[in-house]
């Protein structure tokens, strides 16, 4: 078809205009681009570049190596160890679950742990290690690395566990670490990013828990860069975290070793305080347990046992215990009765077997009486009505002040978890807490250390020092932090009467060393190391009048949980004392068969600084001592630790 | 003025065709190719594998093929553009029924080792039946209601097809050349403002049809346009990728952080870096400079496009130049308004640079049609 010319011209102009309009609404658009472009690039550009760099740099942090714990000479007591772990990353491993049977060939893997390996590593990022086996052997790490070629994606690594390898020893000062639970990190306000690493350790009880702040250290930190998938591209720089710092207890190992040994499955605890300094030497609780079984989780096979037993191995007897003090606390009365004025020491009281009270009768342990006796031989005897009377005569506010300066009745600053406060009860308290007023009776079975009144094992041997010393013995158990020496807990004087004092030391000494004494079986014989002590009988259960008349009941017809609570308190050397000691054994019958054995053996054992010489013991006993100290020496304290023992 | 007016003796022939092609044209098409190979390249973390050189390889066949196409008579084209459209709507049919599903969608047919995306093809022949169409219709009926609704019936075909496959941006990308190309061809403005009324309408249409039986875009459609809409709503999901590509963008500055420097692009943040969005790693790099100087040198090939398009007499010849023109800046425009932030993502690759044969093949084809009707313009 042929068109004019004209049309052709008027088309082609039309085109242009149209043209040129289109052109100019495109060249706007591209204005629009371009502004775009300089509101994000220039107008911008600080703040894009800020989240650039927070996408592309990731921090991770580097867990610092927790501080190690000694004894006071050096033994290591927690350490950290290499812990050898198998890991796997998907994505090299290809054929998971051909891989990980392979893998079960080769080390010993039960097929309930490869299974749940299997599953955890198909959940996990393809690139990311999953851990398939922990605290693996070394020569399962060895198999591991000669079939390298046949378990592709798998790869040993190396990382530090907490190992105890005093074990038993040491479960209830040391304690043990766990790992950081969710419940953890919910308790604090802004928990240490350091909380987060996965597997991360810390302090669950005793001295980790306690002194947590100084052992964890600070996190280092590495910056790594990362893809939008959280790969690791490289790493960047790295910043080293601090360790936690290194602990050195007060505790003697060789003599807690010993200690533990010598009280071994017996539901019992022991402290052993430095008069001087009032550093624990021994601290022992038993039974124990072994605190390498909680590391990485514990079994409930290990557990519910632990849990079940009646002897509490989980529960430290020597702080966490609450028993009544019984006779051992005859010395607090005696010592506020002197200190008052009301009693002197050769001042004599009627004992004529039991004392009438408001109506009550109370029994003297000897139902036929001590008759006439004074402060000496109501000690080494024990008199219960001596001590009645001399209650009555000073009145509980003044027995309970002078008890809680001795230590009892109040907490002594302890890195220990649960260190109980016991109770030296007084008129307010019981008003308080029972909603009831004091009574008479109240007085007279608080006199012999029942009723109200309440002692742990460590506040009965700081009572213990703190009447030896005439000094205000603080008990400590951090001797340095990091090599700096931490303040000594020789206390200040107490400024009682030397008089009075040395009249209780006579008392405490002829307990021990006098042929009528109540711990005369336990004597040391060895001149300059003569003991002072008293024996402790504490009753768990009221003594029915149908069981008076019948005659005592002997503690070994009664079943376990019902007898009494036997304990023995003492310092030696009697004339300078150097060491106090503290032992109860739950449910043991008297104080002077089954505790003051225990306090002369474990005495012996401090002042020698080791195995004591025969010698030292008095000639009847010593076949029988021998044969003793031939079996503990062998005893080992239980601990199990994973992957070195092949190692 | 038709073909069979002007004398064709003023046309070169034979050889001396290759010396009046639009070389200024080709010289800004190589360059703005140049930069997707520098940009591939710097991507592969400086190597030119997987993407480099496999992309500068086809660029060379492209090339060839543009001058090729170019050596051949304007004419030849006008006439073959029905038989072109028909043939790429049957295309389009073809994957309706036989195509391969690839992210979701289907676009292509396997012929032999070469995989042809219809729906690119379609861009081209759609334009060239348009241009075709206007140069046979006589001036006065243009704005004909019946005149008019042929041609729209013609993008509405293949726009419909591509749509089903679903293939939302080719979609749009058609609609807006089909309606550039109507609208340069002179038909009146009441229509425009018919349509745009209409189109009004039907977004709203779409939005109520929201959650309904009849909904008129797939959910992951509704999904990127709230996210366009607000991408912080959901920064790791659907949102993802407009805030990376933006935080990279932005990360450039003025200046970049220098070649093969980005960060981001390098890290894997940005998806689908060597193709939709490799703006954001030449903007990451080279900054804002760098961007507006690619912005610069499509916005050259626009000029000369639009420069050939109004000194060329031929109806046919303009109209298609124009056309492929708009194409090209519907092409970027709508890439890098989605990169910037500005359109929802919607899979449109920035032309010449992003990787990708097909696109880059049609791409080049199309200006061997421009670079035909340049060399054998009246004269």
């Amino acid at each position: 078809m042929r068109r004019s010319r004209a049309e052709t011209e008027t088309n082609h102009a039309k085109l242009s205009r149209r043209a040129a309009l289109l052109g100019g609404v495109q060249l706007l658009f591209m204005g629009g681009l371009a502004a775009r472009m300089n509101y994000l690039q220039v107008d911008q550009a600080d703040q894009y570049l800020l989240l650039a760099e927070e996408n592309r740099i990731n921090i991770r942090l580097i867990p610092p190596a927790r501080g190690e714990i000694f004894d006071r000479n050096g033994v290591q007591l927690a350490q950290n160890s290499p812990s050898y772990r198998i890991v796997m990353v998907r994505e090299d491993a290809g054929d998971v679950d051909d891989v990980m049977h392979r893998l079960a060939k080769v080390i010993k893997l039960d097929p309930e742990a490869r299974d749940r390996a299997i599953a955890e590593v198909k959940a996990a990022e393809r690139f990311l290690p999953v851990t398939v086996a922990d605290n693996v052997s070394w020569d399962d790490l060895s198999r591991v690395s000669v079939n390298a070629p046949a378990l592709p994606g798998i790869s040993p690594e190396v990382g530090l566990t907490r190992v105890y390898p005093r074990g038993s020893d040491f479960a209830h000062i040391v304690g043990r670490v766990g790992r950081v639970s969710q419940a953890d990190l919910d308790a604090q306000e802004t928990p240490d990013a350091v909380l987060r690493i996965p597997r991360f350790q810390i302090g669950r009880i005793n001295v980790e828990a306690r002194e947590e702040a100084l052992l964890r250290g600070a996190a280092g930190t590495k910056q790594v860069e990362v893809n939008a998938t959280g790969r690791v591209m490289r790493e960047l720089s790295r910043r080293e975290g601090q360790s936690g710092a290194d602990l050195q207890l007060t505790i003697d190992s060789q003599l807690q070793n010993y200690v533990q040994a010598r009280l071994g499955d017996e539901s019992a605890a022991v402290v052993i305080i430095d008069c001087e300094n009032g550093d624990l030497i021994a601290n022992a609780s038993a039974p124990s347990y072994d605190p390498n079984l909680f590391i990485g989780g514990i079994s409930s096979a290990d557990y519910n046992p632990m849990l079940e037993s009646k002897y509490r191995p989980l529960v430290n007897k020597t702080v966490q215990g609450n028993y009544p003090p019984g006779s051992t606390y005859k010395m607090v009365v005696a010592m506020a009765a002197l200190e008052e004025g009301i009693v002197g020491p050769d001042e004599t009281v009627y004992c004529p077997g039991h004392l009438e009270v408001g109506g009550r009768r109370f029994h003297c342990w000897k139902r036929a009486g001590h008759g006439w006796i004074d402060l000496e031989n109501s000690l080494k005897q024990s008199c219960d009505v001596y001590y009645y009377d001399l209650a009555l005569k000073v009145g509980i506010e003044k027995i309970s002040a002078m008890a809680r300066q001795l230590g009892l009745g109040i907490r002594h600053e302890l890195p220990l978890s649960s260190v109980s406060a016991g109770l030296a009860p007084t008129k307010a308290w019981k008003q308080e807490m029972r909603g009831a007023n004091w009574v008479i009776g109240d007085t007279v079975n608080a006199s012999i250390g029942q009723g109200f009144t309440l002692a742990s094992p460590l506040q009965l041997a700081v009572m213990t020092a703190r009447l030896a010393t005439n000094r205000m013995v603080i008990p400590r158990l951090i001797k340095s932090i990091d090599g700096v020496e931490q303040p000594s807990g020789g206390g200040e004087p107490l400024g009682m009467n030397e008089n009075n004092l040395r009249k209780i030391h006579k008392g405490m000494h002829v307990v021990v060393n006098d042929r009528r004494g109540t711990a005369y079986r336990s004597r040391i014989i060895a001149e300059d190391m003569r003991m002072a002590g008293k024996t402790g009988t504490s009753q768990v259960r009221n003594i029915t009048s149908a069981e008076r008349a019948r005659g005592v009941s002997r503690n070994e017809d009664l079943p376990w949980e019902r007898r009494d609570h036997a304990l023995f308190v003492a310092f030696a050397p009697s004339d300078k004392p150097r060491y106090a000691v503290s032992v109860l054994v739950e449910h043991g019958g008297g104080g002077s068969t089954a505790a003051a054995p225990i306090a002369r053996d474990v005495m012996l054992q401090a002042l020698y600084g080791g195995e004591p010489p025969l010698d030292a013991y008095p000639t009847a006993d010593r076949g029988r001592i021998s044969a003793q100290q031939e079996k503990l020496r062998e005893v080992q304290p239980q601990a199990t630790i994973k992957g070195k023992d092949q190692a | 003025m038709s073909y069979l007016e002007y004398s064709v003796k003023h046309v070169p022939t034979g050889l001396r065709k290759i010396l009046h092609l639009n070389w200024p044209l080709t010289i800004l098409l190589a360059s703005v190719a140049g930069v997707g190979f520098l940009m591939l390249y710097s991507v592969a973390g400086g190597s030119f594998t997987p993407w480099a050189e496999p992309q500068m390889k086809r660029f060379a066949l492209g090339l060839v093929l543009m001058i090729a196409v170019g050596m051949v008579p304007i004419w030849m084209w006008r006439n073959l553009a029905g038989v072109a459209y028909v043939g790429t709507v049957l295309l389009l049919l073809g994957v309706e029924f036989f195509g391969s599903v690839g992210m979701g969608a289907q676009r292509w047919i396997e012929l032999g080792s070469f995989r042809l995306q219809p729906s690119e093809l379609m861009k081209i022949t759609l334009v060239m039946m348009l241009a075709a169409y206007y140069d046979w219709l006589p001036a006065k009926r243009t704005s004909r209601p019946i005149w008019v609704l042929i041609p729209i019936i013609m993008v509405l075909v293949p726009t419909f097809l591509v749509l089903k496959q679903p293939d939302l941006g080719t979609a749009i990308l058609l609609l807006f050349a089909g309606g550039g190309l109507i609208f340069l061809a002179g038909v009146h403005w009441a229509y425009f403002a018919v349509v745009i009324t209409a189109g009004v309408g039907l977004v709203t249409a779409v939005f109520q049809s929201r959650g309904t039986p009849w909904q008129l875009l797939k959910d992951y459609q509704f999904r990127r346009i709230d996210t366009f809409i607000d991408p912080s709503t959901d920064p790791l999901g659907a949102g993802y990728h407009i805030t990376q590509s933006k935080i990279a963008l932005g990360s450039g500055g003025w200046t970049g952080r220098g070649f093969m420097q980005g960060t981001q692009s390098r890290l894997n943040f940005l998806p689908e870096k060597h193709t939709d969005f490799i703006f954001t790693t030449l903007a990451e790099e080279f900054g804002f400079i760098g961007g507006f100087s690619l912005l610069g040198l499509y916005t050259l090939i626009l000029v000369f496009c639009v420069a050939a398009a109004l000194i060329n007499k031929d109806r046919f010849s303009s109209l298609l130049t124009l056309g492929i023109a708009l194409n090209f800046f519907l092409f970027f425009a709508v890439n890098m308004s989605m990169v910037m932030g500005l359109a929802p993502v919607v899979g449109v690759p920035l032309p010449l640079v992003s990787y990708g044969g097909s696109a880059m093949l049609v791409l080049l084809l199309a200006f061997g049609l421009v670079q035909s009707a340049h060399v054998h313009r009246p004269r």
